[in-house]
């Protein structure tokens, strides 16, 4: 009986939980007659991709479609996982590996600065687009994303780097190995898992962010995803199937790679609040 | 052979350290170096330059690129937006919704993590996936389908009101057509919806992290204290909240956060930055630097506001992890 109880609530949570994803999925697959039809039908009587075809192949603006914007904020996300990673990379291994007099200030350091709060740095970092030149390009979200991912990054990264028996780079080391042959021989192939969980969540931060794509990017065939989502989108109330049919397609790339990670993150957020 | 390893061990131990730290002593901070350079450049100095530019009347474009000189004007910025009585109804609406929206989150998010641990093991896995469904989703397209969702002719929540008794409609909210009704028109409304939305984001980390709390800590205190006849309320109290204490206390202040600063949900939702009346400090600081024509000093020093108030809060959190890693 209390089984039973406790087995409806959960339906009811997960029903909550994720009845918008599926609703945005559904209504994707809608012909218009039926999204606007007087009784919602809980499933598509009559699944349809035509607001798939329509936002794929439609312009826009002339010349510039869905595609076209998918991938501004691919080349944006990619570029920020690149050097994010790579940096995190050097900066966790440091972390990890070496006792140093300044190790617990940079980690105290880390921890607040992703505190910070980033929209409070629209207006100055504007400016320093602004006087670099770069207003209206897509290197000038790039930098940006860099240095929001970065902090937790190697917040993360650390953890990994740590997770490799020290001995293993020891051993290699009494072998005849440089440093460099070391970092990349042994503890790169070790911490390469981590570093795609790692990259995933740059990605993420990247793919998401609306503020300052907004802001520091002004010529429309620039835009980002999320951008072109609200200007063409997000005002536009009548065409709801294209709206979730664009919703969907940004979205899924993210469930996708979220839920590959989403265990590192809990473990990451809670670090030490937890005795394992 | 046996002695000759063991005779190179030795050799190494004796050697190696201190060897190794006086080789060892530059390299992590040449390591640390190119991440030191940018969380410098893109995140301390723009928290540096935001301060200095809220002393400044900066009003154009040409001024940030440097072609003309800026004003000082000292504190006339956080004079005017302190006696303004309009930015006292913002930070009564920053402060209301990031209150509610905290402990909203909280308790949601604290019942649902219990719940997940007393389910069986497949229910279990079945509720924490559709959970991460809604943690999953980007704030963008997670706040256009409840855009959706409310739509005032086609969505799912005007059928579903349209579909109530005419009767009890009218006794309750005054109508019985909801067709047409402007869900997002009255502050007290947006702030609702806004709630529902961001707790539905933000509620899945909670209950995860909950869970994960609660899978740490053996279960035996909890069924010893149920054997004893204590009821749920009374174990959760006496015996759980105790123990995840550290859990709850860094979950209250990183949601605090959060909250504090919502930003695109709270766009999306109302269309942009025209309506004023459902302004909270992020947006206001946007809408003030950015919204034409721009005033970037009176921006500033609403931004400086709001981090001088997440900074408190900050310092809360990172004494409560400190502590915690003195601890374990």
């Amino acid at each position: 009986m209390k089984r039973i109880a406790l087995n409806g609530v959960g339906l009811l949570v997960a029903l909550f939980a994720a009845f918008p994803v599926y609703w945005m999925i559904a209504t994707s697959l809608k012909p218009n007659q039926e999204i606007f039809s007087a009784t919602p039908r809980p499933v598509p009587a009559e699944p349809t991709l035509e607001h798939y075809r329509e936002i794929l192949t439609g312009n826009l603006i002339p010349g510039v479609t869905f595609v076209d914007f998918f991938l501004n904020s691919a080349l944006v996300a990619v570029a920020t996982v690149l050097l994010s990673g790579l940096v995190a990379l050097l900066a966790a291994t440091a972390v990890a590996r070496f006792r140093f007099r300044l190790r617990t200030t940079f980690l105290i350091l880390l921890l607040v600065v992703q505190m910070i709060p980033l929209e409070a740095l629209v207006i100055p970092l504007f400016l320093m687009i602004q006087r670099l030149g770069l207003y209206n390009t897509l290197p000038s979200l790039i930098l940006t994303y860099l240095g929001f991912s970065l902090p937790f990054a190697v917040w993360m990264l650390r953890g990994f780097v740590a997770a490799v028996p020290k001995e293993l780079e020891e051993a290699a080391a009494i072998d005849g190995a440089s440093r460099a042959q070391t970092f990349r021989r042994i503890l790169f192939p070790l911490v390469a898992p981590g570093l795609v969980a790692t990259s995933i969540f740059s990605f993420i931060t990247a793919w998401n962010e609306l503020i300052f794509a907004l802001t520091f990017v002004n010529d429309q065939d620039r835009y980002t995803l999320p951008v072109a989502m609200t200007f063409f989108f997000g005002r536009d109330d009548t065409a709801w199937g294209s709206v979730m049919a664009a919703s969907t397609l940004f979205t899924l790339p993210v469930i996708v790679f979220f839920l590959l990670v989403q265990r590192r993150m809990v473990s990451g957020l809670v670090a030490g609040a937890v005795k394992g | 052979m046996t002695t000759l390893i063991e005779a190179t061990d030795e050799a190494a131990a004796r050697e190696t350290p201190a060897r190794r730290r006086r080789r060892v002593d530059r390299l992590p901070y040449l390591l640390l170096l190119p991440c030191l350079a940018i969380i410098a450049v893109l995140l301390l100095w723009p928290l540096g330059q935001v301060v200095a530019m809220s002393f400044y009347k900066l009003n154009s474009v040409r001024q940030l690129r440097g072609d003309r000189e800026w004003p000082w004007v000292g504190l006339a910025n956080y004079a005017q937006i302190l006696g303004d009585p309009f930015f006292r109804t913002v930070l009564r609406n920053t402060v209301l919704f990031a209150a509610a929206n905290v402990v909203l989150t909280m308790i949601l998010g604290t019942l649902v993590g219990l719940l997940l641990n007393r389910l069986g093991k497949r229910m279990a896995t079945f509720v924490a996936s559709c959970v991460m469904l809604a943690w999953a989703t980007p704030a963008l397209t997670g706040t256009i389908v409840w855009k959706w969702i409310f739509d005032d002719t086609s969505g799912l929540v005007t059928w579903l009101f349209n579909k109530l008794p005419d009767g009890l409609s009218t006794a309750l909210f005054g109508r019985s057509d909801w067709t047409g009704y402007g869900w997002f028109n009255s502050p007290l409304l947006f702030f609702t919806i806004l709630t529902l939305v961001v707790v539905w984001h933000s509620f899945p980390f909670i209950a995860v992290s909950v869970l994960a709390g609660l899978k740490s800590v053996p279960s035996e205190l909890q069924e010893a204290a149920r054997v004893d006849g204590a009821g749920p309320w009374r174990v959760f109290w006496s015996v759980t909240f105790p123990t995840l204490r550290p859990v709850f206390g860094i979950l209250v202040v990183l949601s605090t956060i959060w909250d504090f600063k919502v930003f695109t949900q709270q766009f999306v939702l109302a269309g942009g930055t025209q309506d004023r009346s459902t302004f909270m400090l992020s947006i206001y600081s946007y809408a003030e630097a950015f919204s034409p024509p721009p005033k970037y000093g009176l921006g500033a020093s609403i931004a400086v506001i709001l981090t001088v108030i997440l900074l408190v809060v900050t310092g809360l959190y990172v004494r409560m992890v400190l502590r915690q890693e003195d601890e374990s």
